[in-house]
């Protein structure tokens, strides 16, 4: 993989050599164009600088626009200035060196000590040699009177009240030999002090600093081009100054002048400098900005890209359009393009779509782009031929991807099928919201317009949605049905679903049924049988509902078989629902029978034509039959009530005995646990078992009212058919809280022996150890109020932790797996062919088409053909 | 109770110096390069107790959820 490595970097400085050696032309002219609009012969917008006008050839290189890196130029100042980021290391040096003889104010012998200690990390020699040199008055080598220098920052040197120019300091960095130098850590050959006060300064290629035209025509110049007339300016009135001879006072005040705009030039927020303005007062934006911060180019534009033929909007739930499809709003249609070559066979669509102005260019083979309007359209329609390229509007049935964040899986991205509408937002079947894990509480999307025709096929058969139902993870179905879609397909097929001929005639046409089956309920129709029309005629079926496996728990002595009394066993004939319910158990991510048969066993179509019309029918019966929620239904039952009493009065004379036992250290212990440890745990068991009584007797009530000829549709039917809820939430509701948990045992920190203030303390009986009897219909009592605090507390500090932790974690994992390829010969490789695994998996399973991760289920297979 | 040999903990896997003939065929298989090749250090106690050196490569029969045993092969480095 990796061709070329690396080995290091180095930075370094340009010294004037190098900067006329760079430099392609001297800029002498602070003109940028002249009257007619053409760049100033030495101007700073030179064509010897590089173009950045289409059509035009750079004077340097003589390449076009696009081939043309651009070119330096340079300015010879008249008087040398400091650059503003070193003047601390002129500092330095001139508090460590003498001015005559350019030494370090420190004897031969004694220096030479120090010449081993330069490499060391961990010993600073410069801060040694200040140490040693700072204070003294005299040159120790030559005799000469050594003054502390100061630094005004960031460009000003004082030696008392007397003023070191930039020539002076320039003489006096020359003279420091080059073996005095690698004290201070400079590599010689690389950089020289004097470099650090500059004599020519480098001008950019036009490439990074050009000029707009604005739409009135005028220019606009770059803030770095305007920095540079300033400096090209004050230059010129600096040498006509000198030339003429003028007073000292005006030369240095124009000295001053060139080293305030060269320092800002460099860095407009110079500590100390007043940032130069543009004419607006806006302060400019020179080197070290562009550069410098989160909206400079290292955190803006390199760590943090952006792509083109991407749109972003919320999105918004469509349950008529297919799970492949997505709602691409017109402004976004409109605006953007794919591209299509024109054939012979294809010729008289494309001259369509040009017709009703869906094209926005034309491209010849050549490279040449043709804008078209309404007035060029007919040139344009003549002149076509197959070879062309256009660029079209994104239109129905245009492959597209799109994409939620955090993109935490293959799945975070698919591809879908662009379907123009009106309106906003992106549309989407929600349906489609498990793979994305998307929402529509203000959730928003990305879309991407592939523009290869490589891209569109790639997308379109590993992408698709209807391609990518079953998990690659784990070869069970990801895309589901839930919610409001399980709870309507287990009313539809309740054994007292029957429609009328109407209604059944309404729900045949929207699954695109013309011919209307035989009734089977009489003159009616049965919920089922409509299921049946959504499955293909060959499947056959039979497991156990999830109805089923709750009555089986509720009821003693009931086992859901074939013929049974209530009809939940599930059994699918040549395509035919004949008994049971359709629940989670058939539909429910991972376990759901009939999707992932339809999803593993048949051509994709088939699942994606199944949800597309079963979510049309289950939404109207949602709507129809009315699923709701009262208070009323979750109003405790005498019955109910006093097998609460009984559980509670039962447990808590095993408590006692418990308790009397941990006393006397007579308590079973658990292995592995200490004395009190296994009491807790006991303790713990006794508030459960009290609940799941509770829980056995409310759903006992609630199922007999699904059960019958005239259910009643609330809230339990989304618990029984496992759409959402569970019996426990219900328990809680209208049965009893129970135990109060922190870290999976009864709270332990309060007050001094015992957990609130109105316990007795060394109480540790059930009720001072967070036992919650209310439930949140009644409401809970103040007491118990705080114990279910303590436990609501530590919920809410897991999501906070637990979500950061196991995120960054898997953030880890998923970054450093990503690149690893299984190869042909089953062996995983990193990139540069390194293995990491012999054999895939170690049993060459890929999970993705796998049943439950072994390579097939031998009993199933056996069955089918024995059924054979 | 103290283990004589590495090997002998359960947790240990079968460490076994591949012969020097059947190298060539074992690289021709992964890809010429042995820096192909996972490593494992010289000091590792199982490389030191089968008296491994370095440049050995060594084939490593693990217990596999998946696969019931497999088989990897590491470079003494």
């Amino acid at each position: 993989m990796l061709t070329k490595k690396i080995s290091g970097i180095e930075f370094s400085i340009l010294g004037p050599i190098h900067i006329r050696k760079m430099s392609v032309i001297e800029i002498k002219s602070p003109e940028t164009y002249d009257k007619d609009g053409y760049p100033m012969e030495d101007g700073l917008m030179d064509h010897h600088l590089g173009v950045i006008t289409p059509g035009l050839r750079c004077k340097t290189c003589g390449q076009k626009m696009k081939e043309c890196p651009g070119h330096f130029g340079h300015i010879e100042l008249f008087r040398p200035v400091v650059h503003s980021e070193f003047g601390k290391r002129l500092e330095t040096l001139m508090h460590a060196t003498c001015e005559k003889c350019g030494r370090i104010l420190i004897e031969d012998e004694k220096l030479e000590e120090l010449r081993p200690l330069i490499f060391n990390p961990n010993i600073d020699v410069e801060k040694k040699i200040l140490a040693k040199t700072k204070k003294l008055k005299k040159c120790p080598r030559c005799g000469e009177a050594h003054d502390t220098v100061l630094l005004d920052k960031p460009t000003n040197f004082f030696r008392g009240n007397e003023r070191i120019y930039p020539t002076e300091i320039r003489a006096w960095a020359e003279k420091i030999p080059d073996s005095d130098l690698e004290f201070f850590g400079y590599n010689s050959k690389r950089v020289r002090p004097e470099w650090f006060v500059l004599t020519v300064l480098q001008v950019p290629p036009i490439n990074i600093r050009p000029s707009i035209t604005l739409d009135s025509g005028i220019k606009s110049e770059d803030d770095l081009t305007h920095k540079l007339v300033d400096i090209i300016r004050i230059n010129l009135r600096l040498k006509d100054n000198i030339e003429a001879g003028a007073p000292q006072l005006i030369i240095e005040d124009l000295w001053d002048l060139l080293q305030y705009h060269v320092t800002t030039y460099f860095d407009n927020n110079t500590a100390g400098v007043p940032p130069a303005k543009h004419r607006s007062g806006r302060a400019l934006r020179t080197i070290v900005q562009r550069l410098q911060g989160k909206k400079g180019r290292f955190r803006y534009n390199l760590t943090g890209k952006r792509v083109n033929f991407g749109a972003r909007s919320i999105i918004t739930p469509d349950l008529n359009i297919s799970i492949n499809e997505l709602g691409v709003p017109e402004k976004v249609a409109d605006t953007l393009t794919v591209p299509q070559y024109l054939t012979d066979e294809n010729m008289k669509d494309i001259k369509q779509f040009i017709k009703d102005g869906k094209v926005e260019y034309v491209i010849r083979p050549n490279g040449l782009r043709k804008r078209i309007t309404e007035t060029n359209k007919e040139e344009v329609l003549e002149e076509l031929e197959a070879g062309f390229k256009i660029e079209r509007k994104l239109k129905n049935g245009d492959i597209v991807l799109f994409n939620r964040q955090p993109s935490l899986h293959r799945l975070s991205m698919l591809a879908h099928r662009a379907r123009v509408m009106p309106g906003n937002t992106f549309r989407i079947n929600p349906i489609v919201c498990k793979p994305y894990n998307a929402d529509f509480d203000g959730d928003e999307m990305n879309m991407h317009v592939p523009q290869t025709e490589e891209g569109i096929a790639e997308a379109k058969e590993l992408m698709m949605v209807e391609k990518n139902i079953l998990s690659p993870r784990y070869g069970a179905p990801v895309v589901i049905l839930d919610e409001d879609g399980v709870t309507g397909s287990f009313i539809l097929t309740l054994e007292s679903t029957v429609f009328e001929k109407e209604k059944a005639m309404e729900y045949l046409h929207s699954i695109g049924i013309t011919e209307l089956p035989k009734p089977d309920r009489g003159k009616n129709y049965s919920g089922k049988l409509i299921f049946s029309q959504l499955l293909p005629k060959d499947l056959n079926l039979a497991y156990k509902s999830k109805l089923g496996k709750t009555l089986e728990k509720i009821l003693s002595g009931y086992v859901c078989e074939p013929g049974d009394k209530y009809n939940t066993y599930v059994q699918i004939k040549n395509g035919e629902l004949i008994t049971g319910v359709i629940d989670e158990s058939s539909l429910g991510e991972g376990r759901g029978k009939l999707v992932s048969e339809l999803a593993k066993n048949y051509p994709p179509e088939v699942i994606a034509n199944f949800y597309d019309k079963i979510g049309k029918i289950v939404q109207d019966i949602v709507y129809k039959k009315g699923v709701t929620v009262g208070l009323d239904e979750f109003e405790m039952s005498k019955e109910a009530k006093s097998i609460r009493t009984r559980a509670i009065k039962e447990e808590e004379q095993i408590a006692e005995k418990l308790l009397k036992e941990f006393e006397k250290k007579t308590l079973e212990i658990i292995p592995g646990r200490t004395l009190e440890e296994s009491f807790e745990v006991k303790m713990m068991q006794l508030g459960a078992r009290i609940k799941s009584k509770v829980e056995t007797q409310l759903m006992k009530e609630k199922i007999d009212a699904l059960i019958g000829e005239n259910p009643v549709f609330d809230s339990k039917i989304m618990i029984v058919s496992g759409s959402r809820g569970s019996a426990t939430n219900l328990t809680n509701i209208s049965g009893l809280w129970g135990q109060a948990a922190v870290r999976e045992g009864r709270p332990k920190k309060g007050f001094y022996k015992r957990l609130i203030s109105a316990n007795k303390p060394k109480d540790i009986g059930v009720k001072a150890g967070g036992f919650i009897e209310s439930n949140f219909m009644d409401g809970l009592n103040p007491f118990e109020y705080f114990y279910h605090a303590m436990g609501g507390r530590q919920g809410e500090v897991d999501t906070g932790v637990s979500t950061k932790v196991s995120g960054y974690l898997y953030r880890r994992l998923a970054n450093s797996l990503k690149d690893l390829v299984v190869n042909s010969d089953y062996t995983v490789r990193t990139p540069d062919k390194r293995v990491i695994q012999f054999i895939s998996g170690e049993d060459k399973v890929f999970s993705g088409n796998s049943s439950k991760g072994k390579t097939m289920n031998l009993k199933r297979e056996l069955k089918k053909f024995k059924g054979k | 109770m103290v283990l004589k040999k590495v090997a002998d903990h359960y947790l240990v896997p079968k460490h076994e110096i591949v012969s020097k003939e059947r190298v060539p065929e074992l690289l021709e298989k992964l890809g010429k390069s042995i820096d192909v090749l996972p490593k494992i250090s010289a000091e590792d106690p199982a490389v030191i107790e089968i008296g491994a050196e370095s440049g050995d490569i060594l084939k490593i029969s693990r217990k596999s959820p998946t696969a019931g045993e497999t088989y990897y092969f590491r470079i003494v480095f």
